[in-house]
């Protein structure tokens, strides 16, 4: 496969990329480039078969992330991304779908999705990028926006309480869980090579700066002075309750591994649930071209 | 091609629409349905759960119907011919994802068993009020095609034929029944897996070097390739060029949105089927779709009866809208009568195709049951004095 790095005088992220799309839309000093750049590490250090990664988004500034890479790729509507990704998997259980998206997309419109595919702990690999506002809008405040914020649609200061997006999935029933900032990139890669290696619904939560937005309107600075802030504030908490790792607005960052467990996922419970009841009757959904599929072409 | 036998429940059945209807998109291959409950369409996805597992599929019932408009969706581009069931309150939430199709160029049916309206209105009782919705409800300029059967044998028939359409054309198609013919029970004929007509995807027979997702080289419809199978293409809702590729500029706009009009547009002939019944004679026509046209039929009997000269035109295929055929009678008869389980829908594109050749005249009905008989056999006497 491609994803192994033998010439040094190639970028080796680059094969993962549509560099015939770039220069990208992203802002100097935006985290989600940062992302991108660690989720193509993780498919070098993970070997996976890229022909079978489908990688799906939502809308908003992450949601673009779609369009940016080489892989089969669904710039989807905004919050379903991850109803559009568990029909991919149910009709090709063969393909490993990521789902890449923002705070607002995925936790906001969608919230009702991602909760319901942790229950179902269907098998999807969901990076959220989370930049504490809705970014693509113009900076107006999201679920996740720490309290006393200033967003251009509370420009007196938030009020209304944040989500803590780890607890929020966590009590839901995902099987990994970790957060890490656009300063952790290694910390990051790995964490998505290990989702790779994880069946069941996979959570990364990436804490990362909107310079143009959130970082001036909140007198942060920019993107260097947010690194620096991300490298003074985290603190790495694997295995921490994720009840005690909400966010604030100036306060400390907890990163880490929060959940790893095992817990069989949707479509195990459900072969194993269609066997018991069908028997040799249930055919099983296996992403094999049906030979009518082949007759299809001719 | 003949559909997969797996699929395919050969015999003479005594099936309620909604029944037939699951029948039919099992017999023209759909092996993916993402639903959510809601009366009175849910016996169609009761039925598919309970099959699909034994024909090589599976049924996922969704968190909503957004979540259930676009999880088929994904099914489709996975490889699996998918489809949805809902209903009024139901639809109404599916609508950015008829245009996500449309847009996407996603093969895909979405069925609607009508009820009244609006808002949840008549969960268990008959409508036809979702007709203008299903053609118009999502957001900026598209197409669709739109069916609508009037019995449990034409559930079972349409949906196989709304299934080929989709295929065909790569465009959402809407199964637009009624409560009454999603509950009626009747004799429903499912013939042998080789003499169904199936049409299959429209894959690309392209290198990964040479495919262009969008790419129509003359022919409308492009072909498609599946996640997996190492195409690496990008599909979005964005206005996208050739490539897939979102280019938001006014002249890509023009190109893609006017081709996904004029592939439809341009194949309106084909598509449009209609049931027709001394149309030569006739001096007043009575149009009609769905369960209507069976209370029109009545009507219709009687009129002949007292001889006044009456035509049917039956609307099998609602959208495109056929406005040549329209336009064709209306140089000819004297006025149209329109009955149908809204306040006026269809009776509109009626008045529009006939462009004031022909009177037309509307037969109205709120909903929660069917017409009298009587109330469009005195809009046909009227017509016929016009």
């Amino acid at each position: 496969m491609l994803n192994v790095i033998e010439d040094s005088t190639v970028n080796p992220v680059e094969q993962f990329l549509r560099t015939d799309r770039m220069p990208h839309i992203w802002c100097p000093g935006c985290g989600i480039g940062t992302t991108v750049n660690s989720f193509s590490r993780a498919l070098v250090e993970s070997k996976v078969d890229l022909d079978s990664i489908a990688l799906v988004s939502g809308i908003g500034c992450t949601g673009r992330v779609a369009g940016y890479v080489k892989l089969d790729s669904f710039h989807t509507t905004h919050g379903r991304a991850i109803p559009f990704a568990t029909g991919l998997k149910l009709a090709n259980p063969k393909l490993n779908v990521v789902v890449y998206s923002g705070d607002g997309d995925l936790s906001a419109i969608g919230g009702n999705h991602l909760i319901h595919a942790a229950r179902r702990n269907m098998d999807l690999k969901v990076i959220c990028v989370n930049n504490l506002i809705y970014a693509m809008t113009g900076g107006q405040t999201a679920p996740t926006t720490p309290g006393r914020a200033t967003t251009s649609t509370n420009p007196y200061g938030t009020f209304e309480p944040a989500f803590n997006l780890p607890a929020l999935v966590d009590a839901a029933g995902a099987v990994y869980v970790a957060r890490w900032t656009t300063f952790h990139v290694r910390q990051l890669a790995r964490s998505i090579s290990e989702a790779f290696a994880k069946k069941g619904f996979s959570f990364i939560e990436v804490i990362s700066p909107c310079p143009t937005l959130y970082q001036r309107r909140n007198k942060m600075g920019d993107g260097l002075d947010t690194m620096k802030y991300y490298k003074e504030k985290s603190k790495v908490k694997n295995g921490a309750p994720t009840g005690e790792v909400g966010l604030t607005l100036n306060g400390e960052i907890a990163v880490g591994k929060f959940v790893d467990r095992e817990r069989p996922d949707y479509q195990t419970l459900m072969r194993a649930q269609y066997v018991e009841s069908l028997g040799e009757r249930y055919i099983e959904v296996t992403g094999e071209a049906e030979p009518e599929m082949e007759c299809a072409c001719g | 091609m003949k559909a997969d036998p797996r699929g395919v429940l050969t015999g003479t059945h005594f099936i309620d629409g909604d029944h037939a209807c699951c029948e039919g998109a099992l017999a023209a291959g759909a092996r993916f349905a993402a639903g959510y409950p809601i009366t009175p369409s849910t016996e169609v996805v009761e039925r598919f759960a309970s099959r699909v597992p034994t024909v090589g599929g599976s049924f996922i019932q969704m968190e909503d119907e957004l979540a259930a408009s676009i999880a088929l969706q994904g099914g489709v581009w996975g490889g699996a011919k998918a489809f949805t069931v809902t209903s009024g309150p139901g639809f109404s939430l599916m609508m950015e994802h008829i245009g996500y199709a449309a847009m996407t160029e996603t093969p895909c049916v979405f069925v609607d068993v009508q009820r009244g309206g609006p808002s949840t209105g008549l969960p268990t009782l008959p409508a036809q009020a979702d007709m203008m919705q299903a053609r118009w409800g999502s957001h900026g300029d598209y197409e669709i095609i739109a069916l609508c059967p009037n019995s449990p044998q034409e559930c079972f028939d349409l949906t196989i034929k709304a299934f080929n359409l989709a295929e065909e054309f790569r465009v959402p198609v809407m199964f637009m029944m009624d409560e009454v013919v999603g509950h009626m029970t009747e004799k429903v004929v499912i013939p042998a897996a080789d003499q169904i007509e199936v049409v299959p995807r429209k894959h690309t027979k392209k290198s990964i070097e040479e495919y262009l997702p969008y790419g129509t080289n003359g022919d409308m419809v492009p072909e498609m390739a599946h996640a997996g199978e190492g195409y690496k293409f990008h599909v979005t809702g964005l206005t996208h060029d050739e490539r897939g590729y979102p280019n938001m500029t006014p002249a890509t706009q023009d190109k893609l949105v006017k081709r996904l009009q004029n592939k439809i547009r341009s194949a309106a002939d084909r598509i449009c089927l209609l049931e027709e019944d001394s149309l030569d004679t006739a001096e007043v026509v009575v149009v009609s779709y769905g369960i209507t046209s069976r209370v029109a039929q009545r009507a219709i009997d009687l009129a002949r009866e007292r001889r006044l000269k009456v035509g049917k035109l039956r609307l099998i295929t609602a959208w495109p809208f056929p406005d040549k055929k329209i336009a064709d009678l209306a140089s000819r008869v004297k006025a149209f009568v329109v009955p149908e389980l809204n306040l006026g829908q269809m009776v509109r594109e009626v008045e529009r195709a006939a462009n004031g050749k022909a009177k037309t005249f509307a037969v109205p009905h709120a909903g929660g049951g069917v017409h009298n008989p009587d109330e469009i056999l005195n809009a046909i006497v009227e017509a016929s004095r016009c």
